[in-house]
């Protein structure tokens, strides 16, 4: 497993000097730094002596102009698994390296796992390190230390965030994998993630609105059109992802009950537990994860049956 | 021919694209410590000749042996001992020389204590510890190619295969290439399977060629053997352009000792021959009166062999 090690330390080295990854961090940073302040100078509003989850507001809280850290995550996550996996396949072959390497004496997995992992490596660090310097700030501004579930919902979110990084990921190697050019496989993966993120959400309301009119006032028909907008826009790992890290991140929050609409203006809810908070988000999770997985398994079968020649 | 003498042995080895058959049948065997030349035109199925024997590509039917191991079925025995430079050679350019044979050493299980001891070695022999440390976007054509033959000696391998090693060099930088490589033939016993467009420039160091067209192999030997098969046993050609021929003349020079054949193409002859007898021929058309405006000699013209042979398609 040398081969594994050696690629992934040299992938690791390769991200670690490049341009991108201090562009990409630069940015995440000021993200970050920015809904930081904007968390803090709003938190006396939001936070009672009642709220028992003060520390997560920090991610959570958003200002009147910039949007909350989880909005900015959400956004940049996909960004990262697709700028740190859109080539790493065609830029080898197109340089002649792929060739050289494949005739070393290494299985050819070693390769495509080896950058996987480091790809994942180098995401997860920038999540956790920006999470980390929130938290740092967070703690010496507001003078209230996280409680173990505080810290337990953060470990989650962080590992929430690097799975939904991995879906990016593998499906920007999968067009690394399948198509020649890097331009070509970049503009495609950019393109999936703006339809998923952009575009999903206003064709589901227009289906729904289609089947179930909003005209009719009827709460059958409300919650019977909510249905379906919400069905169609989980399509997109994006929503899932929403739904579970806000769910993970606001105690209170649970999935959205749309018997409740319109009916009663929903009360101030009780906060859950974090076991009770995995569960509603458990099918969100494992979707995710195995999002991951078959596109980095596609990817790999490619791969390995690929015929790799030097023109 | 044993099987103990061979390094590569195809058996009946046949590639398909899409019902296309790219190689054919291929049945050849490469000694061990010979310098062997693949020729043949762009397309004929070099390439994917050298991909299977490494293991790159799966044949569709047949099988290639390296050195007793099956190239399909193990292939990281046939790449441990097997250094193969593909056509277009590519490098990390943002890493230096030093750096890319690093990471070839650990993809090939080298100590890494004995690392840096290796790369000083092959540099040497590539001469090239002067730009050890210098980035490879810096580097020319030629020092890649240079120091791809460094990356294969890493590994120090058996066998290397080198597709096109001449391609794009000028003739200096290409004679020192192929220096290199008759060097580690002769130096380190290393056997070559080079494959090749550039006819004139492998005839001086190839033992044996083979040539290649359509997929099938047309015909294999040393390069004086494939000249006589051509020539009907002749080893030199000499042209001449005259002011005038005549059927004296060319009967006379049919009767000049060690004179095989007189070919007439409009006011130019082709003698072929066993020995260099230039003085003999001029002497004769002196005395015929004749003026001789042009006078070469061809030996073990490779190129006429190939021309012959792909002038039949």
């Amino acid at each position: 497993m040398r081969s594994i090690l050696t690629v992934y330390r040299k992938e690791l080295t390769d991200h670690f000097s490049s341009n991108k990854f201090l562009i990409l961090l630069a940015l995440i940073y000021i993200a970050g730094l920015s809904s930081t302040y904007v968390a803090l100078t709003n938190i006396r509003g939001v936070a009672s002596s009642l709220s028992p989850h003060v520390f997560l507001y920090l991610f959570t809280i958003r200002g009147d102009v910039l949007p909350s850290f989880i909005d900015f995550i959400s956004f940049f996550i996909p960004i990262i698994g697709i700028i740190f996996g859109f080539d790493a396949i065609n830029s080898e072959k197109n340089s002649g390296n792929l060739s050289r390497i494949l005739s070393q004496p290494i299985y050819r997995d070693s390769v495509i796992n080896g950058k996987f992992l480091a790809g994942i490596t180098t995401l997860s660090i920038i999540i956790a390190s920006i999470v980390f310097i929130i938290s740092g700030i967070g703690l010496f501004s507001i003078g209230v230390p996280p409680t173990s579930e505080e810290i337990l919902r953060i470990f989650f979110f962080i590992l929430i965030c690097i799975f939904y990084g991995g879906f990016w990921m593998g499906l920007s190697i999968l067009f690394s994998v399948t198509m020649e050019k890097t331009a070509a496989s970049i503009l495609t993966a950019i393109a999936i993630w703006i339809f998923l993120m952009f575009f999903l959400p206003i064709i589901a309301n227009a289906i729904a609105n289609g089947i179930a009119p909003p005209e009719n006032a009827s709460i059958a028909n409300q919650i019977r059109n909510f249905n379906i907008a919400h069905s169609i826009s989980r399509i997109s790992p994006s929503t899932l992802f929403g739904e579970a890290i806000s769910i993970i991140l606001i105690p209170t929050n649970r999935l959205f009950q749309p018997t409740l609409l319109n009916i009663v203006q929903t009360p101030p809810q009780n906060p859950l537990s974090l076991g009770q908070s995995l569960i509603q988000v458990w099918p969100q999770l494992v979707i995710i994860v195995s999002l991951a997985i078959i596109c980095f398994a596609i990817s790999y079968i490619i791969f390995m049956k690929q015929e790799i020649r030097s023109t | 021919m044993s099987d103990e003498n061979n390094i590569i042995i195809s058996k009946g080895l046949s590639k398909k694209y899409n019902e296309h058959l790219v190689v054919d049948n291929l049945n050849l065997a490469i000694e061990k410590g010979e310098i062997f030349g693949l020729l043949g035109p762009n397309g004929a199925g070099k390439s994917t000749f050298i991909l299977m024997a490494t293991g790159l590509t799966e044949p569709s039917s047949g099988s290639i042996n390296v050195a007793g191991f099956n190239s399909t079925r193990q292939p990281l025995e046939v790449k441990r001992i097997t250094g193969y430079l593909p056509e277009k050679i590519g490098f990390y350019n943002d890493m230096t020389a030093r750096g890319n044979l690093a990471y070839t050493a650990e993809l090939n299980n080298i100590p890494y204590r004995e690392i840096s001891k290796k790369i000083d070695e092959v540099l040497e022999i590539v001469t090239m510890t002067k730009k050890k440390n210098q980035l490879v976007k810096t580097f020319s054509k030629g020092m890649k190619q240079r120091l791809g033959i460094a990356d294969v000696l890493i590994k120090d391998p058996r066998l290397v295969i080198f597709d096109e090693p001449t391609e794009g060099l000028d003739l200096k930088v290409a004679n020192q290439i192929l220096q290199t490589i008759l060097d580690l033939n002769k130096q380190k016993n290393i056997t070559f399977l080079l494959s090749s467009h550039q006819l004139n420039l492998m005839q001086k160091i190839c033992s044996r060629v083979g040539i290649l067209s359509k997929g099938k192999l047309i015909s294999e030997g040393t390069v004086e053997n494939l000249g006589r098969k051509l020539f009907g046993g002749g080893k030199y050609r000499i042209e001449l352009e005259l002011e005038k021929v005549t059927d004296t003349l060319i009967e006379k020079l049919k009767k000049l000792d060690k004179v095989l054949n007189v070919n007439k193409v409009g006011n130019q002859l082709q003698v072929i021959c066993d020995k260099d007898i230039r003085q003999d021929i001029s002497r004769l058309i002196a005395t015929e009166d004749i003026l001789i405006t042009r006078m070469d000699m061809k030996q073990d013209a490779l190129e006429e062999i190939y021309l012959k042979y792909f002038k039949e398609e």
